[in-house]
């Protein structure tokens, strides 16, 4: 099941490596998601993903799944949920500003 | 235990509540906030005198004791460095009064600045590897609002590329977590120190160490400095101060703390690459500082060229280098804040940020001038100020180590560093006096008196550092000490 797990994080991380390098502010901030979501899986993953009981005490059962990474994840999914809305944001406010969303026309040093 | 070093994170984030629900009332919120900078600085340096008689001390919270809760741990350097923060803290949050202007102070400029405090105090202070994620992502968050802060062309411009870059340096900070996590079961550094010793640091832990340094170098701009100098040169000179001060300074820290406290076992693996990053921060460094010819350029490059060096000190592993890279890390803290703020003063003084355009200020700003004189020397590290027993110990322990070509290569970084910061003063304030200097009426004088004062404030502790270096001394040879032995900093987290 680990094995399962790596490929679709690599996947995940693949494309969200492709689309952070693409022109388009939009496709980045996917990217950044796609990212976002693989390193999620991969604290799951990495707690090895044997078969046990949900991590409550009145379950009472043999077992249970390591609960620490899931506290792990739900902190970052609301930290990267904070960021994401703001990179949104941001992104909208640069198109009114800026007038683009092309990062090819956002670089260099002239006109300021 | 000791509930006192809760305050340096519990005061800033408690001032950033309260005003938030004062957004109007700037004079209320400027008398609290610079209330809550002194309150700081006295409880940091309430810590700083309790780690010194009573040795390392520890907080766990809620009571759990490691490593099942989140611990905070007040070593040497960590309380020197919340003391340092604090004081730069202050000094940047009063020199806002007068600069940053009243439109970005009624839209949450204070709370943010606190926000980032409580942050960066976190991060030192914390002995958890996870918490230290979060603590770093609560200062991130509150940089990413301060340096768009305003809204300015350039300011969207680039506080886009250093949002993207720092997601992507903390989604690979949960990686390497993940991976850490997976390999060893533990989250408490001095916990992850032991199980990283038992295991023997081969293979598997070699690679998560190269992550954390790959994360940390950007964060700190080792080497993976690309998004600095542009991103720097965007926001207000009060926020870029505190930036330049603080931020990356938090990035070389962990490295600090990661590579002397949990992958030190196989330096061949790890602590060559840092040479080489060093190196080629140094160099790199030096060309941008000597290439551009506008002060926040050339200052960014400065900021560049001391990561390389503080990396350098921790590459040595000795007694003589750790110690010199903790001495140069307070120095270079309040040194880089002090010369930012006065490069913040010259640009508004001489109304342009091209050293071609300036010229003949010394007229008219005498105190600006050699003030900004003493701390080029102070940064370059010429003998009476801070800069200067900090690198001749990193040097000195470069050369015990055997590392000659990087020690050569900092002493040659030692006179670019001089030489880019020369320019700016010789441009600035020597010569005929240029048209532009009508600039320096639209300021009010009292304005820039009260701002040359918050320089003299930190140009005081440059000075004072330097001469009383033998006194400062005594404390940073106590956190070099349990840099170079781990086990003082296990003993006291896991045992009590």
């Amino acid at each position: 099941m680990e094995l399962y797990m790596s490929l679709a994080i690599g996947v995940l991380f693949t494309v969200g490596v492709y689309l952070i390098l693409s022109k388009s502010l939009l496709r980045i901030i996917l990217g950044t998601s796609f990212i976002t979501h693989g390193v999620h899986l991969l604290l799951l993953t990495m707690s090895r993903l044997k078969t046990g009981a949900a991590p409550l005490l009145g379950e009472q059962a043999e077992s249970y799944v390591d609960p620490l990474p899931q506290a792990l994840i739900l902190t970052s999914i609301v930290i990267s949920f904070g960021v994401t809305s703001f990179f949104i944001v941001l992104a909208y406010k640069a198109y009114q500003k800026l007038g683009t969303d092309d990062m090819e026309q956002l670089r260099g040093e002239q006109n300021e | 235990m000791n509930n006192t070093l809760v305050l340096p994170l519990i005061i800033p984030l408690l001032t950033a509540v309260i005003l938030v629900f004062l957004q109007g009332r700037i004079h209320l919120q400027r008398w609290i906030s610079g209330a809550s900078g002194l309150a700081n600085i006295a409880a940091a340096a309430y810590i700083l005198y309790q780690v010194k008689t009573d040795g390392i001390q520890t907080l766990y919270m809620s009571g759990w004791a490691p490593p099942y809760g989140i611990v905070f741990v007040a070593d040497m350097l960590a309380a020197l460095l919340v003391l340092t923060t604090a004081l730069i803290g202050t000094c940047c949050i009063v020199y806002s009064f007068r600069s940053i202007g009243e439109e970005r102070e009624k839209h949450y400029y204070y709370p943010l600045l606190q926000f980032l405090l409580v942050g960066v105090m976190g991060s030192f202070l914390t002995g958890d590897i996870f918490n230290l994620f979060v603590c770093f992502e609560v200062m991130l968050i509150s940089s990413y609002a301060l340096i768009v802060h305003g809204g300015t062309k350039l300011q969207l411009r680039e506080s886009l590329k250093y949002i993207l870059i720092n997601i992507l340096s903390s989604a690979l900070f949960v990686a390497a977590v993940a991976y850490l996590y997976g390999v060893t079961g533990a989250l408490n550094m001095a916990d992850l120190s032991v199980r990283v010793a038992e295991a023997g640091q081969g293979g598997i832990l070699n690679v998560i160490a190269m992550l954390f340094m790959i994360v940390f170098a950007l964060k700190a701009g080792l080497f993976l400095f690309f998004w600095l100098p542009g991103a720097y040169s965007a926001p207000p000179t009060a926020i870029r101060t505190i930036f330049a001060a603080l931020l990356t300074k938090v990035g070389l820290y962990a490295l600090l703390r990661t590579f002397t406290l949990i992958f030190y076992h196989d330096h061949s693996a790890t602590h060559s690459w840092l040479g080489w990053m060093a190196g080629a921060t140094m160099v790199l460094g030096a060309i941008g500082a000597l290439a551009y010819k506008d002060v926040p350029r050339i200052l960014n490059y400065n900021v560049v060229i001391s990561v390389g060096f503080i990396v350098f000190g921790l590459v040595s592993a000795n007694k003589d280098a750790l110690d010199g890279a903790v001495f140069y890390l307070l120095h270079d803290m309040i040194g880089k804040a002090l010369l930012f703020l006065l490069g913040g003063m010259i640009i508004a003084v001489a109304g342009t940020k091209k050293l071609s355009q300036m010229g003949g200020l010394i007229r008219s700003h005498p105190y600006l001038g050699w003030m900004f004189f003493v701390t080029v020397l102070a940064i370059a590290g010429i003998p009476p100020f801070s800069g200067f027993a900090g690198k001749l110990m990193i040097i000195r322990g470069g050369f015990a180590a055997e590392n000659y070509l990087l020690a050569t290569l900092s002493v040659a970084s030692s006179l670019v560093v001089l030489y880019s910061l020369i320019r700016i003063f010789m441009a600035a304030f020597w010569g005929e006096e240029s048209e532009r200097a009508g600039g320096v009426m639209e300021e009010r004088k009292s304005d820039y008196r009260f701002k040359l004062l918050c320089g003299a404030g930190l140009l005081v502790l440059v000075i004072a550092m330097g001469i009383g270096a033998e006194w400062v001394y005594g404390f940073v040879s106590e956190a070099g000490q349990t840099l170079i032995q781990p086990a003082i900093y296990i003993d006291a987290v896991l045992k009590e």
